[in-house]
């Protein structure tokens, strides 16, 4: 029994550890940012990889998921005699939780875990010892583009899902079942709002980049440097981001739509 | 007194003294005393997991010691800031174990890395200067090869060639022969030696291969068990009372640390087990 509450006291003092470690992390990367605009090159390389290489993956999700709201909201509105309300379930949906939800967990699986990956090996290889001992400072030369680069990133990429997800909406729903296609749009004209509805959208999508990222680019630098400890960072980075996307989601949600 | 030890201050590059640290429970060093002679090749030798790579990353700055003083030019390395300890970090290359290149760079940008780091020098000039450090490690043809397509030998010469890039005043070698094939070995052994003479440098060269690095050294420390247990020159040491550094340098299977693992009785374990 004793030894279990050691052992609880052990966990919870290393969980408290790590994090302390994460926010330093976070510290360091953040003060590293304003040198990025000397070398802009070094965050354009990182925009390519961890954006642009998961457009596909992206827009292909996105299409999908709108396609698959774009039947059910008919088949649920249709009972109803509301089908050309499919724009705005379709629209809202989309905009206001999946996209940024989906997004980011895409996000985390494909550009996440590619850069814990890459900074857990690059650990490993002592790329990063060689560095500081060349007085590169690894934070600024590695981290901090790659950290800005998915923030920037994160965003973009849900605007994109969102936009083909409505599309898929209206491919399925008006070109497909019938729907009348001035009322899908002029339904989301009308009901979808600006502010309440895109606004929030697009700071969800900025926290998941902001948290996502972190949490790749942190266990990949905190990595235990073997290939057992850079496959663990892999996999934590992929759990951790989608359990604080979902949490967070959660809490957003209710900050922004809670009355 | 030995021609490489350092006569007086302005002969020592690093000076360590009274040297403790340790990971976790374990005691690594135990109160080392070392001085490294300006401009010689010294090898710390000794056998794995001793803490010879530790050694370095004391002298480096990337650990810092329980107790002791580490000083690099007269500079006390653990108190430094951390400007101050980049700027002493440019006087200074690392040679690591794996080379340590980066893999999304060709040979040609590694080597002109620390260069387009921490000067503001044109790319024609850049070009030339690279040119010129892959020319002394003989790899100036493999500039545009990327480092997965390098062999392991040709991997340390092109870090070699980085280290020496912005003309430091000290390299450190991490098991530079470790791996290595006989010529990539030769080849090694005879550009440590020739770049330290050419460019006035100093040597550090952490390695377990004794016959390569004595055949190159000024002057050996042997360490084990957090403590220097020989020191002098090859020479010397070939000739050592110790019998515990005539074990190591002469590779003897047997002797003061012993062939077998602590363990039980021969006999009665083998007993115990048929019951």
């Amino acid at each position: 029994m004793l030894e279990w509450i050691r052992q609880l006291g052990r966990s919870g003092i290393s969980q408290f550890e790590t994090l302390g470690r994460a926010n330093l992390f976070l510290l360091k990367t953040l003060v590293g940012l304003p040198g990025l605009l000397r070398r802009p090159g070094l965050l354009v390389a990182q925009l390519w990889s961890v954006g642009v290489l998961s457009l596909l993956i992206i827009v292909v999700s996105g299409l999908f998921v709108g396609m698959v709201l774009g039947l059910q909201g008919y088949n649920t509105l249709v009972d109803f005699g509301a089908e050309e309300s499919l724009g705005v379930a379709v629209a809202l949906s989309i905009v206001r939780e999946l996209g940024p939800v989906v997004t980011a967990l895409l996000f985390a699986g494909r550009a996440g875990s590619a850069l814990a990956a890459e900074i857990g090996l690059m650990k490993a290889t002592e790329q990063l010892s060689g560095m500081e001992m060349m007085a590169v400072d690894p934070i600024h030369r590695v981290i901090a583009p790659r950290f800005l680069a998915g923030f920037i990133s994160m965003p973009l990429l849900a605007a994109i899902f969102s936009a083909v997800g409505v599309y898929g909406g209206y491919f399925v729903g008006v070109g497909l079942l019938g729907v009348d296609d001035g009322a899908y749009w002029s339904q989301m004209q009308d009901k979808v709002d600006l502010f309440d509805d895109i606004l929030n959208g697009v700071i969800k999508s900025l926290v998941f980049g902001w948290v996502v990222t972190w949490i790749a680019v942190f266990e990949g630098y905190d990595a235990v440097p073997t290939s057992e400890g850079v496959s663990r960072a892999t996999t934590r980075t992929v759990v951790y981001a989608a359990l604080a996307v979902l949490g967070l989601d959660f809490v957003l949600t209710a900050l922004m739509f809670g009355d | 007194m030995d021609a490489a030890q350092p006569q007086n201050d302005s002969d020592t590059l690093v000076r360590i003294r009274d040297l403790h640290f340790s990971r976790g429970a374990r005691a690594i060093f135990d109160g080392v005393d070392l001085d490294i002679a300006r401009g010689k090749v010294t090898a710390i030798m000794g056998p794995s997991g001793t803490g010879k790579t530790t050694l370095l990353r004391l002298i480096g700055g990337q650990l810092d010691p329980d107790r002791g003083s580490v000083q690099v030019d007269g500079e006390e390395v653990p108190a430094l800031s951390r400007t101050g300890l980049y700027a002493l970090r440019k006087r200074m290359g690392m040679l690591f174990q794996s080379g340590a290149l980066l893999t999304d760079l060709t040979v040609f940008d590694n080597v002109a890395f620390p260069l387009r780091e921490h000067t503001d020098l044109p790319e024609s000039m850049i070009r030339d200067l690279v040119l010129m450090k892959l020319q002394a490690v003989g790899l100036r043809g493999a500039r545009d090869l990327m480092p997965s397509e390098l062999s392991g030998g040709m991997a340390r010469r092109i870090a070699l060639a980085r280290a020496i890039a912005l003309d430091p005043m000290m390299i450190m070698y991490d098991e530079p022969f470790t791996g290595q094939d006989p010529i990539s070995k030769g080849a090694l052994v005879q550009l440590i030696r020739l770049l330290n003479d050419a460019l006035e440098l100093t040597s550090i060269i952490v390695s377990h291969d004794v016959n390569e690095t004595a055949s190159i050294s000024d002057y050996v420390y042997v360490i084990s068990q957090g403590e220097v247990v020989g020191h002098g020159t090859p020479e010397d040491l070939a000739k050592t009372d110790s019998e515990w550094v005539r074990q190591f340098m002469q590779g003897l299977p047997d002797g003061p640390v012993p062939f077998h693992y602590p363990a039980p009785d021969y006999a009665k374990d083998l007993l115990n087990d048929a019951v």
